[in-house]
């Protein structure tokens, strides 16, 4: 094959300190269709936002036609030919289809008005040229999640962009939608465009990719040809860790069942969806970014109550509606994000921890300092949160310390269930150690842990039972002791209608 | 687990075996417990009694600090919620409308022959029920409070208007008048201002004491997590903005007693004295952040400030445009101060910016006063 026309050399990206991505490298050439692969938090998002330009690579080089380049801006990812189509789809909804391909760029006629017989012109012969059928004049607002993806394909194009990326395109396509897209991806893979195509579903891979690529943990593993590569082997470069003993899940007794959802659901996010957990019992919940497991975990605690099914609290019935419920029920739940839902950073230590329990330290409405500061002082040490002082600003912490605020949080308020979305999502290594020894711990006294993780490993090594969930349904269930890596990336990336 | 290793080495004192956080409170030298907005507050208050103290004879006179004083309770007493609802992220435009329609209804209806006590509590009622309407768009239709208050503040005065039309309310008896124009027996403390201090006391105490007062700063800081942790977050609003009806139907009572008379226009414009009194107390209008003493120390600064400009004879708009410059300045000076606090270059630069900026501030603060003050005396 020709030379490639896009080289990423040893790539190294990191925040804050935290290595995203660790030496990666990947090449690129005229048509073919590069499919890049790896789990949640491979790195494939921040790989993508080096190549265009969002991101600048702490080390490693960009080497573009065989010289070398620096992105400092999107900008010039852009005018050196590479364009990027993002998940979020980013036209502009009150214009119409050829207003969106040439915004910015409108053709202008002289004293610098628009030359609109020449955009609907240009727009026309472009269309034409990408066999897409769309009315120039149609409003973006109106287009099909599909249609709007061609706009921006041919939005790229019209800048002549040699190098198109495209994250998870098919996401939200139906199933001609998606035919639809491969005809055109490979009309343009004919004409010499190259391709990056990021997917999780790997059928769709060996339909349309020509190599593909793997990353892990952020550090490259191996790139092959896919007509060479079979599925098992695939997922097995995907999630191909050892699990170590980082993740000391003790035997605990499990006792009786403390949470029962059926057929649980919330209209257009997540439907039927069934479990029982019991006191002891750590129950992992795998899937996909998107799969709606933190939904179903904000439904449980009243965030967005359901709009249908059961919930049972210890043999009880109940239809939580707020937060406040669920706390008074015995439920305690640590979000996903901890900036956003967690924590109120600008504050300090101890009102960060005494939130939930805010009237346990007063009389009748009048906070008790004294209490309030020991309580907290106590949560804090337990957790072994590191900070100057408990009156520290939550926001001056490190990621890991944070974490623990809020787990000292929602642990003092002596919770009988305790969910935890994420728990050691960006957190070092030791205070993930940590997490995973408190929480067998906790599971040891009687609690029952739901734990939503997209870590396998984790996931694998921490539960007692594990739920997969796909597309807002369960799609798998499995025992300690019949899980696998493998089974569970299947659960999670297959179609609905291998699940039936 | 790896060692413990606090960031800083704490005191020997406080270090013991295995610790890794501490219950002390923070050290912080002398000089950084005065750098607060209410000690540079303290001292603008200092700076203005001793420059207008100066200027005229008549500043440091009981009787005319009483009389003066009475003329900002109404101010006062809707800056106190305004306080809550500024933390908690929002704001009501709507309190001078409301206190016009309460003030108005109390009138109507005396001129109805209702008694007046009856129809001060139907008024007091009233304003609740108008800060209620806020809050319920506010909290449970999640509305934007500016867009709210600024169709509240049109609607409110407009009920002023339907209920008086051109007549103006009057006839009050002396009992009642006593509200706005008495003073406490055997002092010069007007009977407002003793009502304001000892509200100010009570919503300082419900703010910095309460698990109330608690919420509201959640609430402003990240109203998200603060549901997430099981607070009525949505109530506790709805609450907030009644109370600041409640408070501008009571601030109608006394602006109405004080006068004697009500018309519809009573009160028109003070909402933007109230809410100037609140941020210029350090009161962040993003919510969050603030005290209930930095906005009774702004208020009286202001009023300080308007009277011994009054005194020299300085025109209402001139006074409006150095209280304008005040306002600017105190959101400006503690950006100034982080940036200094702060290494970098860029930031540097700005806070350079910034601290020039500053200073042609005051240049023209200085310029404005006696430019002012020559104007006046050179055409007398």
């Amino acid at each position: 094959m020709n030379e490639p026309i896009l080289e990423l050399k040893e790539i190294t990206k990191r925040f804050s300190g935290v290595e995203v991505l660790h030496q990666v490298s990947f090449d690129l050439r005229p048509g073919e269709v590069h499919a890049l692969l790896g789990e949640n938090g491979a790195g494939k998002s921040t790989l993508v936002k080096v190549m265009t330009g969002v991101h600048r690579p702490d080390g490693g080089e960009i080497h573009l036609h065989g010289q070398r380049v620096e992105f400092d801006a999107p900008s010039a990812s852009l005018q050196a030919g590479i364009a990027a189509i993002y998940q979020e789809l980013s036209l502009f909804p009150d214009l119409n289809v050829a207003e969106n391909i040439f915004v910015g760029r409108q053709p202008t006629a002289a004293g610098g008005r628009l030359d609109w017989r020449t955009l609907y012109r240009e727009a026309e012969q472009l269309l034409a040229s990408l066999g897409m059928h769309l009315d120039l004049k149609q409003k973006a607002r109106s287009l099909s999640i599909a249609q709007q993806q061609m706009v921006e394909i041919a939005r790229a194009l019209s800048i002549n962009a040699r190098i198109l990326i495209m994250d998870e395109p098919t996401s939200s396509l139906t199933l001609t939608e998606v035919a639809d897209l491969f005809r055109l991806v490979r009309r343009l893979r004919a004409d010499g465009t190259a391709i990056v195509f990021i997917s999780h579903r790997l059928e769709e891979l060996y339909e349309i990719a020509d190599r593909v690529t793997v990353l892990r943990d952020g550090a490259y593993v191996d790139t092959r040809p896919m007509a060479e590569i079979s599925r098992e082997e695939l997922i097995r470069l995907m999630v191909g860790r050892t699990i170590s003993n980082l993740f000391p899940k003790q035997e605990a007794t499990i006792g009786d069942v403390a949470l029962k959802v059926e057929n649980l659901t919330l209209d257009g996010v997540f439907e039927n969806v069934s479990f029982e957990l019991r006191q002891g019992e750590i129950l992992g919940m795998a899937g996909l970014v998107g799969a709606g497991r933190t939904d179903v975990a904000r439904a449980i605690f009243g965030v967005e109550p359901p709009t249908g099914g059961r919930i049972e609290v210890e043999g009880k019935a109940v239809s939580i509606s707020s937060p406040q419920q669920a706390i008074d029920l015995g439920l305690a739940l640590v979000p996903e994000d901890r900036q956003l839902h967690g924590l109120i950073p600008p504050m300090n230590i101890v009102a960060n921890i005494s939130l939930p329990m805010l009237g346990s330290f007063a009389r009748r409405g009048w906070l008790r300092p004294r209490q309030e500061r020991d309580a907290a002082f106590q949560a804090a040490q337990q957790m072994e949160v590191r900070a100057n002082n408990i009156w520290q600003r939550v926001r001056e912490l490190s990621g890991g310390n944070q974490q623990k605020v809020v787990l000292a949080k929602w642990l003092s308020t002596k919770p009988r269930i305790l969910i935890l979305d994420e728990p050691t999502r960006g957190i070092d290594v030791g205070t993930k150690a940590a997490i995973h020894a408190l929480m067998s711990e906790l599971a040891g006294q009687g609690l029952a842990i739901l734990m939503i993780s997209s870590e396998l490993p984790e996931v694998l090594g921490m539960s007692d039972r594990i739920l997969v969930m796909r597309e807002g349904r369960v799609t798998g269930q499995f025992s300690r002791a019949e899980a696998t890596q493998e089974k569970i990336m299947s659960a999670a990336t297959q179609t609905m209608a291998e699940a039936l | 687990m790896t060692e413990p290793r606090p960031k800083a080495a704490p005191p020997a004192a406080e270090r013991s075996a295995g610790a890794t956080i501490s219950a002390a409170p923070p050290r912080r030298s002398f000089l950084a417990r005065f750098q607060r907005w209410e000690w540079m507050l303290v001292g603008l208050i200092v700076l203005v009694v001793a420059l207008n103290s100066q200027l005229s004879p008549y500043f440091l006179d009981a009787r005319n600090l009483s009389r003066t004083s009475s003329d900002f309770m109404e101010i006062g007493l809707m800056m106190l919620p305004m306080v809550f609802i500024i933390i908690t992220g929002g704001i009501d435009l709507s309190v001078a409308s409301n206190l016009a329609m309460c003030a108005s209804f109390m009138g109507w209806l005396f001129m109805r022959g209702v008694p007046i006590w009856p129809a001060a509590l139907a008024a007091l009622l009233l304003g609740a029920t108008g800060g209620l309407f806020n809050g319920l768009l506010v909290a449970r239709v999640k509305l934007p409070p500016l867009v709210v208050t600024l169709g509240t503040y049109a609607f409110y005065r407009g009920v002023a208007y339907v209920l008086l039309g051109d007549q103006a309310a009057r006839g009050y008896p002396a009992g009642f008048t006593f509200i706005g124009q008495g003073k406490l027996p055997g002092t010069l403390i007007p009977f407002s201002v003793a009502l304001f201090i000892v509200l100010a006391i009570v919503f300082g105490l419900v703010l910095h004491r309460t698990t109330f007062g608690r919420t509201l700063f959640a609430i402003g800081n990240n109203e998200n997590a603060t549901a997430y942790s099981g607070v009525p977050v949505a109530r506790t609003k709805i609450i907030v903005y009644t109370i600041s009806g409640l408070m501008a139907g009571l601030a109608g009572i006394v602006l109405a007693a004080r006068f004697g008379s009500t018309r519809p226009d009573i009160g028109l414009g003070l909402e933007l004295a109230v809410i100037t009194a609140a941020v210029l107390g350090g009161v962040d209008i993003n919510g969050g952040i603030g005290t209930m003493g930095g906005a009774v120390l702004s208020l009286l600064l202001i009023g300080l400030l308007r009277f011994g400009m009054g005194l020299l004879n300085i025109q209402g708009q001139v006074q409006g445009m150095v209280i304008g410059l005040l306002l600017i300045l105190s959101i400006l000076l503690p950006n100034v101060a982080r940036n200094l606090s702060a290494r970098g270059g860029a930031p540097q630069r700005r806070s350079l910016a910034a601290a020039a900026a500053l200073i042609a501030a005051f240049a023209l603060f200085i310029l404005f006063f006696f430019w002012s003050r020559a104007q006046v005396l050179g055409a007398g």
